[in-house]
Parts: structure tokens; sequence; C-alpha cells
């Protein structure tokens, strides 16, 4: 795209220089950008809680709708899954109550992470910020609205008499490892569909399929047998949602997925980067 | 602190436009599905020109006014300058650390009492956490406007609004600034405020930049103007010079 771009431009004079002292080399531009945005983390912080914020102006319950849609969907999910494939409820419950809040963080940080540049089109064109604090808002945003849903957890653990183990401890680092992961995803979803209108969509709509042919709604264990388990050791969403949601059910995620998730994240963030280094600067002229 | 400047060698902005056949990614598809040389005429998009060879330099102390009718490129000079556009050609060095006043309602929650907007604003500002906690008190003062803060924006008359923008994105001081038209605020009293603020933030920066239709103003303010017209420098030089040939 940007080839054709600069070919069809007047003058021979290709030479793009730009702008402030900054490093020039390999990947400098998209280590400039992101590293900036880390020092300027406070700006994706205040921006963050600002949206949540403006969830709970004139609401009383303000982002806690979220919560409660999420505990309704969880019970009604809950109980006609449950009885569809006969798992005992004090099982089934806690386990599709940590599938859809996870799965919902993920889904949300991606499907908005498409957005991330679009929807910050005033700011980009107005004022010089990073690209990449547009992209930390938006996983801020979600993981804050994580931080309202899992609340749903003890509830449900109360309900089915269970208590949690110490393993709950382990879904901090898988959660940091997730939203690594996610990061990565965001920005090369945020560069393509500030390009490509259209990659929103399909993405909704990939996510959608994804969703089912993930473990969330249903359990690894209800395979029937007759269906390879590389249905889930290939899919990298298996092995996200895992390392998140195992420590909540009283179980350590398998070295494979921690190890998938950490190779996940390493290939991803390289690809990322070299995609961001590139298109970086002609994200304005996009939007 | 090193010493601020710019320079503008051979600028050229190109804008692509994406027409609905090749913005969306089905076209895309479809069209390397029929072969390459279609794929190249359902993509041959459009290029508007923001900027031609633009080259200019300003040095520590310049007061330069931008004229040029609408569409002259003058506002995609200032992203330039700002640091949003990259150039598609040629070079920009700008050196200094650059704030540009153009849209001082931006990030601003109506929804959001005073205070909190004005942290908003800071933030959008680019200014940091230790600088605000400083300077708040300043800024809610300079607003004038009280128990006031503690209510959400939209209850505020537009004069309030402006107001409190104007406090908040005033209170930065970059080495280079750079205005779409001058601030003008509210009602005489704050008027007289406003203008002494601008004065000073205007005495205070290395560079000024300031894109204006008011011939009084950058007469005032300015001590070069460029004259940009279709996207190129037409005229370049002392105010006395170029404001007589393009306001005639």
């Amino acid at each position: 795209m940007y080839r054709t771009f600069r070919t069809v431009g007047p003058g021979q004079n290709r030479r793009t220089g730009y702008m402030l002292p900054t490093r020039t080399g390999f990947l400098a531009e998209a280590f400039a950008d992101i590293g900036a945005a880390l020092e300027k983390h406070h700006l994706a912080t205040t921006f963050s809680w600002q949206d949540v914020a403006q969830r709970y102006r004139r609401s009383r319950v303000g982002a806690f709708w979220l919560t409660i849609n999420m505990g309704v969907l969880i019970g009604a999910l809950g109980f006609v899954f449950g009885t569809l494939f006969r798992s005992p409820m004090d099982e089934f419950l806690p386990y599709i109550c940590v599938s859809l809040i996870i799965w919902s963080f993920i889904s949300s940080a991606i499907n908005e992470g498409c957005t991330a540049f679009i929807s910050a089109e005033g700011i980009i064109l107005q004022v010089r910020m990073p690209l990449f604090t547009h992209v930390l808002r938006t996983l801020y945003r979600n993981a804050i609205i994580l931080g309202h849903n899992i609340l749903i957890y003890p509830v449900v653990l109360l309900a089915v008499g269970r208590a949690p183990t110490w393993d709950v401890f382990v879904a901090v680092p898988g959660f940091v490892i997730l939203s690594l992961n996610l990061l990565w995803i965001m920005l090369i979803l945020g560069v393509l569909c500030a390009r490509y209108r259209d990659m929103t969509q399909v993405m909704q709509n990939l996510l959608q399929v994804i969703m089912y042919l993930t473990p969330v709604m249903w359990m690894p264990r209800t395979l029937p047998d007759g269906i390879s388990r590389l249905l889930l050791d290939l899919n990298p969403f298996y092995h996200l949602i895992s390392i998140v949601r195992d420590p909540f059910l009283g179980q350590l995620p398998s070295a494979t997925s921690w190890t998938a998730c950490i190779v996940f994240a390493i290939v991803g963030w390289a690809a990322a980067l070299l995609l961001f280094d590139r298109y970086r600067h002609r994200i304005p002229y996009w939007l | 602190m090193s010493m601020a400047s710019i320079k503008l060698t051979d600028v050229s902005v190109e804008f692509p436009v994406f027409n609905a056949a090749s913005r969306s990614l089905k076209n895309r598809v479809l069209s390397v599905a029929t072969g390459g040389a279609i794929d190249r005429r359902v993509d041959g998009h459009v290029i508007v020109r923001g900027l031609e060879d633009v080259s200019f330099s300003v040095k520590e102390g310049d007061r330069i006014g931008l004229v040029g009718h609408n569409g002259s490129g003058k506002t995609t000079l200032l992203r330039v300058l700002s640091g949003i556009y990259k150039p598609t050609g040629g070079s920009a060095m700008v050196d200094g650390e650059c704030v540009s006043l153009i849209n001082i309602s931006l990030g601003i929650d109506p929804e959001a009492t005073g205070r909190e907007n004005i942290k908003l604003r800071a933030a959008m500002m680019g200014m940091r956490r230790d600088e605000l906690r400083e300077q708040f008190d300043d800024i809610a003062e300079f607003t004038g406007l009280g128990d006031f803060l503690d209510m959400p924006f939209r209850t505020y008359s537009s004069g309030m609004q402006l107001r409190l923008a104007f406090s908040t994105s005033t209170a930065i001081r970059p080495e280079i600034l750079v205005m779409d038209e001058w601030l003008s605020t509210g009602d005489e009293d704050f008027k007289h405020k406003a203008d002494k603020r601008l004065r000073e933030i205007v005495n205070t920066t290395k560079i000024l930049v300031l894109a204006s239709h008011s011939r009084e103003l950058l007469q005032k303010n300015c001590n070069r103007v460029l004259w940009m017209d279709h996207g190129r420098v037409r005229m370049d030089g002392p105010t006395d010079e170029v404001l007589p040939a393009y306001f005639g």
C-alpha cells in the first residue's frame, strides 16, 4: 500500500526524514512511540478511568450495569448449558462464570482495539501524543471493567458452597501474560482497521467463531472422543484463557499453556513492532 | 536549555483519498482474486496534495504569522509543525517542545465537573501530574468560576466553558507554540485577563506560529509572515511586506 502510494507521488526526492531529535535505526519509530507511551503512562490511566467514570454519570449503578448483565448471562447460560451437558452445577457454574468474564475481557479488548486509533481521531489529529497510548487506554478500560465483573466470582462460589484455593493468585502472572498478548493483537488490529475499515466487522465475526471453537461455554473434557485434542492445543485462545481461568478453578495451568502464551507473545510482538514501525506515521493520514 | 528551531526542507504532504472501492478489505481480496491488472485500477486512489515543496527555517525569537485562503495548507502545515503529520516527501526538523493550541476544548467531558475537566484537559496538553499539582490552584483561580468548579461542565454557560478551557490550556509554557487563530474569549472582564495571559505566553515562548485571518493581530504579534497558497509558500518575508501584498 505504502509503496504504491509513494511511487505515485511527484518528484524523485523521496527522502522522508523526521522530526524531533529521535534515535534512528531498526524499529526506532515503534520503540520511540511505545517508550513514550509507557513514560507518559498517566495519560492512558487518566483517559481510561475517564471512560469508565462516564458510565457512572447520572447512573447510580454505573459500570456495574455491565456486571449485572454479565451476572444474568452467567446465571442463564450456567443453568441451560449445565443442564444440557449434565454437569454438576457446583462445578459448572464457577467454570462458566470465570470463562465468560475472561472471554468478555479478551473479546471486548480485541474489538475495541480495532477502533483504538479510529475512535481517538480527534486527539490524534490535534495533539502530538504517542499512538500506543490509545491502545493502552483501551486495554486499561477493559481491565477496569474486568475488575468490576470479577466480583461475580465470589458470589457464585458462595452460591454453590465452594471455597477458593490459594492457586487463585497464579491468575496474576496469567493476567499479565494475557494482557501482553492482547496488547500486540490490539496494536496490529488498530493499525489494520485504521487503514481498512472493514476489518473491524471481520474481526467481530471472527471473534464470534473463535468463541465457539474455544472452550468458553463448554468444558474441554466434554469434547467427544473422536475429536483430536489438537483443536485445543493449536488454539492460542485456549491457552490464553487457561492461564487466567485455571487458577480460579483450583488448578494450575499446564506448562504447555504457559509456554504457548509466552511464545505467542514474543512472536506477536515481533510482528506488531515491525508493522507499527513501518506504518505508525501513516496512521494520522488514514484517519 | 537548547535553542529551539524549525527547519523544513522541500516538505510535501500528500493525503491518500480512499474511495469506497479501495478502502475496504473486501474489494482488495476480490480484486486480487480477479488478477493484477484490475487490482491496480481498482486501487489507483486519488491523492490530495496538502503541501508541496515547502521550505523555510525558523530561528529562536521568530514570531511567524501564517496567512492564506481556506484550503491553502495552513492547517496541514500546523500539523506538520506539531509533529502530527510526518511529511511524505522532504524533511521536517522541529527542535524544541512544541504545543499546539488549536482546539482548546479537546478532551473535555461535559458530564465531568470543572475540576475533573482541568485534569483531563491538562493531561491532553501533555502536562505531567506533578506540574499539574503545582499549577492546579492557579488554574482554578484564573477561571474565576469559584464553586462552579464542582458542578458538571455541561451546566456552564458557553462563556464559562471557554474560561475553563482557556485557563487550563494556557497554563503551559512550551518552547514552540502553534496557534490557529487567536483565542478570544468570554466577557470584557475575562477578555482583558485572557489577552494579558496570551501575551505572556507569546512573549515567553521561543517560537510562535500563528495562523490568522486578522491583519491587526498579525501586525501586532508577528515579525515575519508566510503566505500559503495552494499548498506552496507564495511569499515569505517581514510582516510589513507580506501583509500589504496579501490583504491588498
